[in-house]
């Protein structure tokens, strides 16, 4: 079994690392924004900020954007496309579990998150005079607790989406709007109150709010993982649901 | 020793229609068994619901004397299962694909030689995707067969093969039974089956029609050989009946089939002779499968698959 699981492992990076335009979006887009928004916002401490600058706080920001673009595109994508190519039908005359093949692809986000991280902190700390985050040894486990919940709302748009096409448009449309209201790309604390409760309303939000708030020293915000556990749930319950079915 | 396959009065509904209707059969050890029909006859859910992979309404199914659908795991680590419509990522290689299966049981069979003794050595490092259609249907056997399974089932393996890759396929499942493994062969191709199969199972419908060794059912139609032929402007077919070889006419529109022993063929190519218009595509064939679905349901199968334009 775990003999089974590694190599499933394995093959899944691969394949991942094989797909340039995954690799792009999940790892290099966030490093990209940071290049064109570092230059012009510059990292001068700020009260707002809490003492830090602005390339800080883009951080954790930046790295939600890629929990929530491998979650919600990158993953229902690699389902769908799975089922429609009969993947999922192979696996399934084989003796491996759907938990296998799940767990595997949540194995899979988190590494594509971490490295992402590096590569976004390695940059920007090159680049720009970067100030270490308030608790660095707690951000480990939130990004842990981060990737993996959000990444259960991946697995439900893939058991219900049944192609690529569809996966990439709604993981897209679900996607983009949570990128600018989230606080993912600009920090929330910067928009007006009206945008700040559409943002109350979106999921990625909280993914900002704990790894953000980690990160400037305002410790664990309790809400934030009470959301993000709801969400685990919820997704879990119903993605084996409409697994099952399918 | 328990038998291979063991269905009975197996049942499938899918939104109020009956797929599967009070199917009963049974696969000894060591056989090549055929579950055959034309498309739509209901054999892929059969056999899907046979072996655990979908979960049937009703009946009692055991596959080497175990229940799938009690013990998944366990049947499927004694089965190779080529299902209809699977397939595997696109960028994904050979040589990874069989790494990857391999990986998933734990007696499965070296990498290096299963390349080399299905012919895939050649493109171990070649893409899913790049694969031509015979290749990905030898890569599906090779990955259904890589723990060296006691039952294999192959749904539909010659689909969108060319004659050549069919030809090499029979082949290929004639050497899978001789090395001890008991084939569950499921197909719309008559002729295959009738050369390959030890015994058959007529689907129709959902329900079973026909069951027994392919000759044994040809002959118990009571003829050997078949005259097709298109009948000429003002021809009555019902005047061979007449003729002492001849044992059944069937007509569909233009088309007629005679039924009979040989010398069928000369009995009937007088007879239009006479009459001064032999048509110019009569021909004689030996009896098959074919002829017994088409006796048992009244219909023929579906015309691209027989061949055939019109259906008796």
């Amino acid at each position: 079994m775990r003999r089974a699981f590694v190599q499933l492992l394995r093959t899944e990076l691969r394949l991942f690392l094989r797909e340039p335009m995954a690799v792009f979006f999940n790892v290099l887009f966030p490093v990209l924004l940071l290049l064109v928004m570092g230059p012009i916002f510059g990292n001068e401490a700020s009260s707002v900020f809490n003492g830090y600058g602005s390339v800080d706080i883009f951080m954790p920001g930046f790295v939600a954007i890629m929990i929530g673009s491998y979650s919600l595109v990158g993953l229902p994508l690699t389902l769908a496309s799975y089922r429609e190519q009969g993947v999922l039908k192979r696996f399934r005359a084989a003796p491996i579990s759907p938990g296998m093949v799940f767990g595997a692809q949540a194995v899979v986000c988190v590494l594509v998150v971490f490295l992402g991280t590096a590569v976004l902190i390695g940059t920007a700390a090159l680049l720009f005079p970067l100030r270490s985050p308030d608790a660095p040894l707690q951000l480990v486990p939130a990004l842990f607790i981060a990737t993996l919940s959000f990444s259960t709302l991946g697995f439900l748009l893939g058991s219900v989406l049944r192609t690529a096409r569809a996966a990439q448009a709604v993981g897209n449309a679900v996607f983009f709007p949570m990128l600018f209201l989230s606080g993912a790309a600009m920090p929330r604390m910067l928009f007006p109150e009206w945008m700040q409760n559409i943002g109350a309303a979106m999921p990625l939000t909280y993914v900002v709010t704990l790894l953000q708030d980690l990160w400037i020293g305002q410790g664990w915000n309790g809400t934030a993982l009470l959301i993000l556990g709801i969400l685990v749930g919820g997704n879990l319950l119903l993605a084996t649901v409409l697994f099952r079915q399918s | 020793m328990p038998s291979a396959l063991e269905v009975q009065h197996l049942r499938k509904n899918y939104g109020g229609t009956t797929v599967v209707d009070d199917l009963s059969f049974t696969v000894e050890a060591g056989e090549i068994f055929g579950l055959i029909g034309p498309n739509g006859a209901g054999k892929t859910t059969a056999i899907e619901c046979a072996t655990g992979v979908r979960t049937p309404d009703a009946g009692h199914v055991r596959v080497l004397g175990t229940d799938p659908h009690a013990l998944p795991q366990a049947v499927r680590r004694r089965v190779g299962l080529q299902l209809q419509e699977s397939g595997l990522p696109k960028r994904l290689t050979v040589a990874e694909a069989i790494e990857l299966f391999a990986s998933f049981y734990p007696s499965a069979a070296p990498q290096e030689e299963w390349l080399e003794r299905w012919g895939l050595a050649k493109h171990h490092a070649t893409a899913y995707a790049d694969l031509s259609g015979g290749q990905k249907q030898r890569l599906g056997l090779a990955l259904a067969l890589v723990h060296d399974p006691d039952l294999v089932v192959l749904d539909e393996m010659f689909a969108g093969l060319d004659p050549r890759a069919r030809m090499e396929s029979q082949q290929r499942v004639r050497s899978i039974c001789e090395q001890g493994t008991t084939v569950v062969l499921v197909t719309h191709f008559m002729d295959e089956a009738e050369a390959l199969c030890d015994r058959v199972a007529l689907l129709d419908e959902g329900r079973c029609v026909a069951l027994g060794p392919p000759n044994a059912l040809t002959n118990r139609l009571g003829a050997s050989v078949r005259v097709r032929f298109t009948a000429p402007d003002g021809f009555d077919p019902e005047t061979l009946m007449g003729l002492d070889r001849v044992a059944s006419v069937r007509q569909n529109h233009a088309q007629v089939a005679v039924y009979g022993h040989d010398p069928l063929l000369s009995a009937v190519t007088k007879v239009l002779d006479e009459r001064g218009r032999r048509p110019s595509d009569l021909r004689a064939e030996p009896t098959s499968l074919e002829d017994v679905f088409l006796r048992e349901t009244g219909t023929a199968l579906a015309p691209a698959l027989t061949g055939e334009t019109t259906g008796f």
